[in-house]
């Protein structure tokens, strides 16, 4: 990878500003690398998940920003959510539950894979690097949490998105837990090389990430 | 409590007795079985009668098929719509536009329809006013088509705002936000991303609502009277005049007939279930393809002009039935009449005012009961073990999934027999049959939403629980409990069959007068008696709009939207 290359791919959040109500709610200029984990942290209110809800395109019309969001190089702050190429991770796994576990990774599998058996043969796979072989045909509900935040990964990974926003995701694992999802989701994350822009209060997220720490609030 | 517990079991009976009652009355005569009438011998002669009726299939074609396309294209739009546009400004307004129409009652929308569409209606006008080529109404059935649908048309424009509200109120429960969210990251256009996310959640939660929608639908009368095909009517149009007959035989055949309306709805539920089935297996097939339809603004925008135009036909109707009610002379292709009279209103005949005070008497006494009822079952419940909204809510809609003229006519039977058919607390006990359900539908969610440490509070203060409710909670949901009281008053308002079977004609109501009008085409008097009919549910909602605004004038936290 030339270096020119590498200087256009990764997130760059350029000279953003959000207000609400016609107050600054935050301000941020940064790039995050492929590979690399941006952390936001700061108390509750301080703008963290409406910064996730600008990159990610949700941003509620009670809010106005300004400023640019560059995904390897494209322009996506005008574009729809679905057309933006991130990923995004919630508190909770939100696996569908009128679906099986190989179901929702399907829902998650980007259409240009295409026939049944290259799409089970893409799903069995995605199971097997998370260590859920043979869980294709579970119920969602059966699985502990754990499970669940690991299939939650895989359906947004399936997607093939250029970049990941993490929206407090461990906060709900328990403690032995949270260490080792938070490290499959940054090891995953730097094997395929996204971006990752990580919200979190709890300072072991942002230490465990081992990238830059923005300070909100 | 002991007191407390009669409140739920008065609900249980107001909402099974009559039913299981009204389906027993039907179900022996239908067999044969009327000793009042000189018969006790089981036989299936009543069902040879109703077989050998002229039309009957087409009758029970037209009840199935307008049935189930008013419900599928009903809960079509409103999904579309939800799908499209939740959380945009088009859906804040076109949600307020659409939600006071859940109010009209069935016959002012279906008079008003018929005034817009009719060969002289208003759109035939406009036409022929634009392009000067009509010079007398065309000769076309537009309005009671054979094939149903101007009835059809009717119904799903009345059921679009029964089904959105449906859908709103049950939305919280399906964690839309974040399921939104989620489906657009993975790249979803909005309305497959909230099919595959969200509309299993709600599906489940509106449910009973959709089904209720379609058992009223393949029996409808007083839309099917208005806008239906006459050779031959709906089945449960022809049920009705069976039962009125003169020859007290025919009874048997009108039960026979309840009985064949029974299958009919049945089968219709079965067709149904068949579909949901179906729709369930091609989402699960799209969700494998892991098809984007990122394309789906033409789709979106489509569903957004559905729903206003839906509301707009509404509006559209109420303003020609207030044009009719004080037109003069109005030739054909003039689009407004040549001069306004108020001649209608003052000519109108002494039986409206009458058919205008049995509403009120009717709709207050069974609001404020249902209101009662439901507060004092609510109160029950959060006095138990268990507080929470519970299963018991599935009971409300057992009156709602059986056919009324099915259960009607069985109670009416069995009312006449105890000499109690025509008697007001007769009427006023279907009524709240009705009633009941809607109200305690509509407080159920803010009365759980209250929030129980208000209560704890006021306890630890050595207050008993009947303190409690009538100091805190009560006064605390003033709002939605005056809500409720309305939505009850304009569903007894709008009943049509409860009151001309129970009434045994004598509490004719203001939707029983205009009705009976449909088949008389005095336009001027249709118009202003339907309009009155539509405007008396919102003087309910206005009234309790007022009183909640006077009660909570010095308390800006109790105000709407705080």
């Amino acid at each position: 990878m030339s270096t020119t290359d590498s200087a256009e791919r990764g997130l760059i959040l350029r000279d953003v500003t959000i207000w609400l109500n016609g107050g600054t709610l935050l301000s941020l200029d940064a790039t995050v690398r492929p590979g690399e984990v941006l952390t936001v942290m700061g108390p509750s209110g301080v703008g963290k998940s409406t910064l996730l809800a600008f990159v990610g395109g949700f941003l509620g019309r009670d809010f106005r920003a300004e400023g640019r969001v560059i995904l390897n190089g494209r322009d996506i702050t005008a574009l729809p959510p679905d057309r933006r190429g991130i990923g995004l991770l919630f508190q909770d796994a939100l696996l569908l539950p009128h679906l099986s576990v190989g179901g929702n990774l399907m829902i998650g599998l980007s259409p240009d894979i295409k026939g049944g058996a290259a799409r089970r043969q893409a799903v069995t796979a995605a199971l097997a690097e998370v260590g859920l072989d043979a869980f294709a045909d579970r119920d969602p509900a059966t699985l502990s949490g754990g499970q669940a935040a690991r299939v939650a990964l895989m359906r947004t990974l399936l997607a093939r998105p250029e970049a990941l926003m993490l929206d407090e995701p461990f906060s709900r694992l328990d403690a032995a837990l949270r260490e080792q999802v938070r490290r499959l989701v940054f090891e995953e994350a730097a094997k395929y090389g996204l971006p990752v822009l990580l919200v979190t209060h709890d300072p072991a997220d942002a230490e465990a990430a081992g990238g830059p720490i923005v300070e909100l609030g | 409590m002991s007191a407390l517990r009669l409140f739920p079991i008065a609900a249980f009976f107001v909402l099974i007795a009559p039913v299981a009652a009204g389906l027993a009355g039907v179900f022996l005569p239908a067999f044969g079985y009327l000793p009042v009438l000189g018969r006790s011998a089981l036989s299936l002669d009543a069902f040879a009668d109703v077989m050998a009726m002229p039309g009957l299939s087409r009758s029970i074609l037209l009840s199935l098929g307008s049935g189930l396309a008013a419900t599928a294209i009903s809960l079509l739009v409103v999904t579309l719509f939800v799908a499209g546009w939740r959380g945009t400004r088009v859906f804040a307004a076109l949600e307020r536009l659409v939600s006071p129409l859940l109010s009209v009652p069935h016959a002012a929308a279906a008079f008003g329809l018929a005034f817009l569409i009719a060969p002289s209606g208003f759109l035939f006008r406009l036409g022929a006013e634009a392009t000067g080529l009509l010079e007398r109404p065309p000769d076309l059935l537009i309005v009671n088509d054979r094939l149903g649908i101007a009835m059809t048309l009717g119904l799903i424009v009345k059921e679009i705002p029964f089904l959105l509200l449906m859908t709103l109120a049950a939305l919280p429960q399906t964690r839309a936000g974040e399921m939104e969210r989620m489906a657009a990251s993975l790249g979803y256009g909005r309305i497959v991303g909230f099919v595959h996310t969200i509309l299993p959640a709600l599906y489940g939660q509106i449910r009973l609502a959709v089904l209720a929608v379609l058992v009223f639908s393949t029996s409808v009368v007083d839309v099917a009277l208005i806008l239906g095909p006459t050779t031959p009517a709906p089945l449960a149009v022809r049920i009705l005049t069976w039962q009125q007959d003169a020859d007290l035989a025919m009874h048997f055949t009108a039960a026979a007939g309840a009985v064949l309306q029974i299958g009919v709805t049945i089968l219709a539920l079965v067709i149904w279930l068949i579909g949901e089935r179906l729709f369930g297996f091609v989402c699960r097939v799209m969700a494998l393809s892991g098809w984007r339809a990122r394309a789906d603004m033409a789709m979106r925008q489509l569903a957004a002009f559905v729903m206003a135009l839906s509301a707009a036909i509404v509006l559209a109707g109420l303003c020609l039935l207030a044009l009719w009610s004080v037109a003069g002379p109005w030739r054909f292709p003039d689009p407004l009449p040549d001069s306004f009279s108020f001649s209608t209103w003052m000519r109108m005949p002494g039986s409206i005012a009458a058919a205008f005070g049995h509403s009120l008497m009717l709709a207050g006494a069974s609001a404020i009961l249902a209101v009662v009822l439901a507060l004092g079952s609510l109160e029950f419940r959060a006095r138990s073990g268990r507080p929470g909204p519970g299963r018991a809510l599935g009971v409300l809609y057992v009156p709602l999934l059986v056919p009324q003229i099915a259960f009607l006519f069985g109670l009416q039977i069995l009312f006449s027999y105890l000499g109690f058919d025509g008697a007001f607390l007769a009427v006023l006990l279907v009524h709240l049959v009705f009633v009941f359900p809607y109200v305690l539908l509509s407080l159920s969610d803010p009365w759980w939403a209250w929030d129980p440490r208000y209560g704890h509070a006021v306890r630890a203060l050595g207050r008993s629980p009947n303190v409690v409710f009538w100091r805190v909670r009560l006064p605390m949901l003033a709002r939605p409990v005056l809500t409720a009281a309305a939505l009850g008053f304009a569903v007894s308002i709008a009943l049509y069959l409860p009151t001309l079977v129970i009434g045994a004609g004598r509490w004719p109501t203001v939707t029983t007068e205009a009705v009976a009008l449909a088949s008389g085409g005095d336009p001027r008097l249709i118009g202003a008696t339907a309009l009155l009919q539509a405007l008396l549910p919102f003087l309910g909602f206005a009234i309790a709009a007022l009183v909640a605004a006077f009660l909570s004038r010095n308390r800006r936290l109790m105000r709407a939207g705080a």
